[in-house]
């Protein structure tokens, strides 16, 4: 695939043995698994596999039970506040403060990093500057999901997290956040995503973890993950076409960038 | 380049003062009430007392009492009515006395019988217009007997003292009410939804440490309410001439005042945000405190107007002691420093209701 070239193995986060106890659930039931530098790496699994759990910890938002996790040479029980200097994350379902524009908003991040930005640059990356003026809650599902990208981007850091970006977007405001991750990838940004979408996770993601129950249960490209599964003789029931409904509600309706 | 958790506390702050700013609720609470309350009481005249009589019909009007009278301005003698009327606005206290002279003719001497109808409905006043009215017979008689220099005389020495109006009563209860709202209600709302909309949490992943999130929230609270404070107390002086005694100074020493009281109730608010398990807890939660404040602290009138039972209440609030600070300090020119016993009640709740917001504060 195309973003396999620029891919180097050299781990940027690792991940060994990690655990996490909410009283006696067991969320995470020791993980290991490493997301190189450079690459799109995608956390897969139904709700309540320990995703965004796992991914709080290392974000430094939520206290391990036991294990041990680096960040870009960082250890997490000593670097925490050194790891949120280098990342970028965004939230499941984050709220912005009320009452403030969206400029007010990336000035307020820009003080919270020590970054200086110009904040109408970050908003055309992410196609936001005509809502320079607005309020977060003015905007639709899609914009606000660009929005919170763009605030993951102010301190230029070596990683961004995205928590189930895409949830609840129509086909449009979907593809146009892939375009945008695939940016973010391409200056060289690892990209540790998310999500509960297949088609997502084959289409964005070079290698995924698949959890189920807190523990992975598997690692590899998506394609080498296909090949493992058709090699074990699966088969689909029904011949695929050359093209799906989504593909047909695009070409329909257009793929362009719109005020969704 | 090192991370300068200072600015990133500006950053927050900046942010915050500019949502207060735009908040409806903030503006109402620090602003438009105790103005409105500062511009009713305002205009509200004190002072002289005015004592309404009537004349009964009949009476005679070519004796020096009913000159004395009807040149005294504290009276208004009302002429026009008869004397059913009288009655009826006496018993109801709309008049505060009747008086009747009549004059009685012995052989060539001419005498005086004066009666005074005087009422429950106004028993002061009645009081007051007995005194007068014999302090007028009294001259008469004085006068009457020619007696030039009679056995004692009263001099009276007025020492001119400054007119103590309702402003300079209203004006500081006004704003420490102001300072305990937005206190209250705008620290418990603000981290209650930070909270619930996780613009706490998206903070905690910048590296940002935790203190200066709540210092620079504060900040920006404190800046608010003290344009609001320096705002009401300059409208107060210039539009109904609140008493700043020593100036610039006393202005300096509420706004010091205001900052002390502020501190104090937004360790309520963090409380509050602390225990409500829903939004709409909060208002009940806050208004609990706010509420007894309100009504207790002498915002409107003096403590000392309430019963006994519940003067023990009213001072152990710390509204009570901050209203009472700002009228010294404003009023009768006390600096901060004779202000111990108030200063020293209100640090008091400071450290207690901060012990317990440390116990009960929620970051999730």
């Amino acid at each position: 695939m195309l973003y396999f070239c620029n891919v180097q193995t050299k781990p940027i986060i690792t991940v060994k043995d990690l655990h996490k106890h909410y009283g006696d659930f067991h969320a995470v039931q020791g993980i290991s698994f490493e997301v190189y530098n450079g690459e799109i790496f995608g956390l897969l699994g139904p709700n309540g596999a320990g995703k965004t759990t796992t991914l709080e910890i290392i974000e430094t938002l939520r206290e391990k039970s036991s294990g041990e996790v680096m960040v870009d040479g960082l250890n997490i029980d000593s670097k925490a506040n050194d790891i949120k200097q280098i990342i970028g994350v965004q939230l499941q379902a984050a709220g912005y403060y009320p009452n403030l524009s969206l400029t007010e908003l990336l000035e307020l991040f820009a003080g919270l990093y020590n970054m200086p930005i110009d904040s109408l640059e970050m908003l055309s990356r992410v196609g936001l500057v005509d809502k320079a003026k607005a309020k977060f809650k003015e905007l639709s599902g899609g914009q606000k999901q660009r929005f919170s990208i763009a605030t993951t981007l102010i301190n230029k850091p070596k990683i961004i997290f995205l928590d189930e970006p895409t949830t609840g977007l129509d086909p449009q405001a979907r593809r146009n956040l892939w375009d945008l991750i695939r940016e973010v990838k391409a200056m060289g940004t690892t990209v540790v995503i998310t999500t509960h979408y297949m088609d997502e996770a084959e289409q964005l993601c070079n290698r995924v973890a698949v959890m189920e129950g807190g523990k992975v249960i598997a690692l590899d490209t998506p394609d080498a993950l296909i090949d493992k599964l058709v090699a074990s003789g699966f088969e689909r029931k029904k011949e695929v076409k050359k093209a799906n409904l989504e593909d047909v509600f695009l070409s329909l309706t257009g793929q362009e960038w719109r005020d969704e | 380049m090192k991370y300068s958790q200072f600015k990133a506390m500006m950053a927050i702050a900046k942010a915050s003062f500019r949502s207060i700013t735009r908040s409806p609720s903030a503006v109402v609470f620090t602003l438009v009430f105790p103005l409105i309350f500062i511009t009713v009481f305002g205009f509200l005249k004190g002072g002289n007392v005015s004592l309404n009589v009537a004349l009964a019909a009949h009476s005679d009007q070519q004796n020096s009492v009913y000159m004395g009278l009807i040149s005294n301005p504290a009276f208004s003698v009302h002429h026009d009515m008869d004397s059913v009327e009288q009655h009826s606005l006496l018993l109801k206290g709309k008049l505060d006395a009747i008086i009747d002279i009549q004059k009685v003719q012995l052989d060539s001497l001419s005498t005086y019988d004066i009666n005074l109808y005087t009422t429950m409905a106004s028993a002061e006043k009645g009081i007051i217009v007995r005194s007068m009215l014999e302090h007028l017979i009294d001259k008469s008689n004085l006068l009457a007997a020619k007696i030039i220099s009679p056995m004692a005389t009263l001099k009276q020495q007025e020492l001119k003292g400054r007119t103590y109006s309702t402003i300079d009563f209203i004006l500081p209860g006004q704003l420490g009410f102001s300072l305990l709202s937005t206190g209250v209600f705008g620290t418990a709302f603000v981290f209650f939804n930070l909270r619930q909309t996780l613009v706490i949490k998206r903070f905690f992943a910048t590296p940002i440490r935790k203190p200066f999130i709540v210092m620079g929230e504060a900040l920006a609270r404190m800046v608010f309410a003290l344009l609001g404070a320096a705002f009401l107390i300059t409208l107060g002086h210039y539009a109904f001439g609140f008493t700043l005694i020593n100036g610039l100074s006393t202005f300096a020493e509420m706004l010091f005042l205001s900052a002390m009281g502020l501190v104090v109730f937004m360790g309520f608010g963090f409380v509050v945000s602390g225990i409500a398990k829903s939004e709409s807890t909060i208002p009940p939660l806050a208004n609990i405190i706010t509420l007894p404040q309100f009504l207790l602290s002498g915002t409107f009138f003096g403590v000392e107007n309430f019963p006994t039972w519940l003067q023990p209440i009213c001072k152990m609030l710390p509204l009570t002691y901050l209203n009472d600070a700002m009228r010294k300090v404003a009023f009768e020119g006390a600096s901060l420093l004779d202000l111990g016993p108030q200063l020293a009640v209100i640090a008091l709740w400071g450290v207690i209701i901060y012990a317990i917001a440390v116990k009960v504060f929620r970051w999730e």
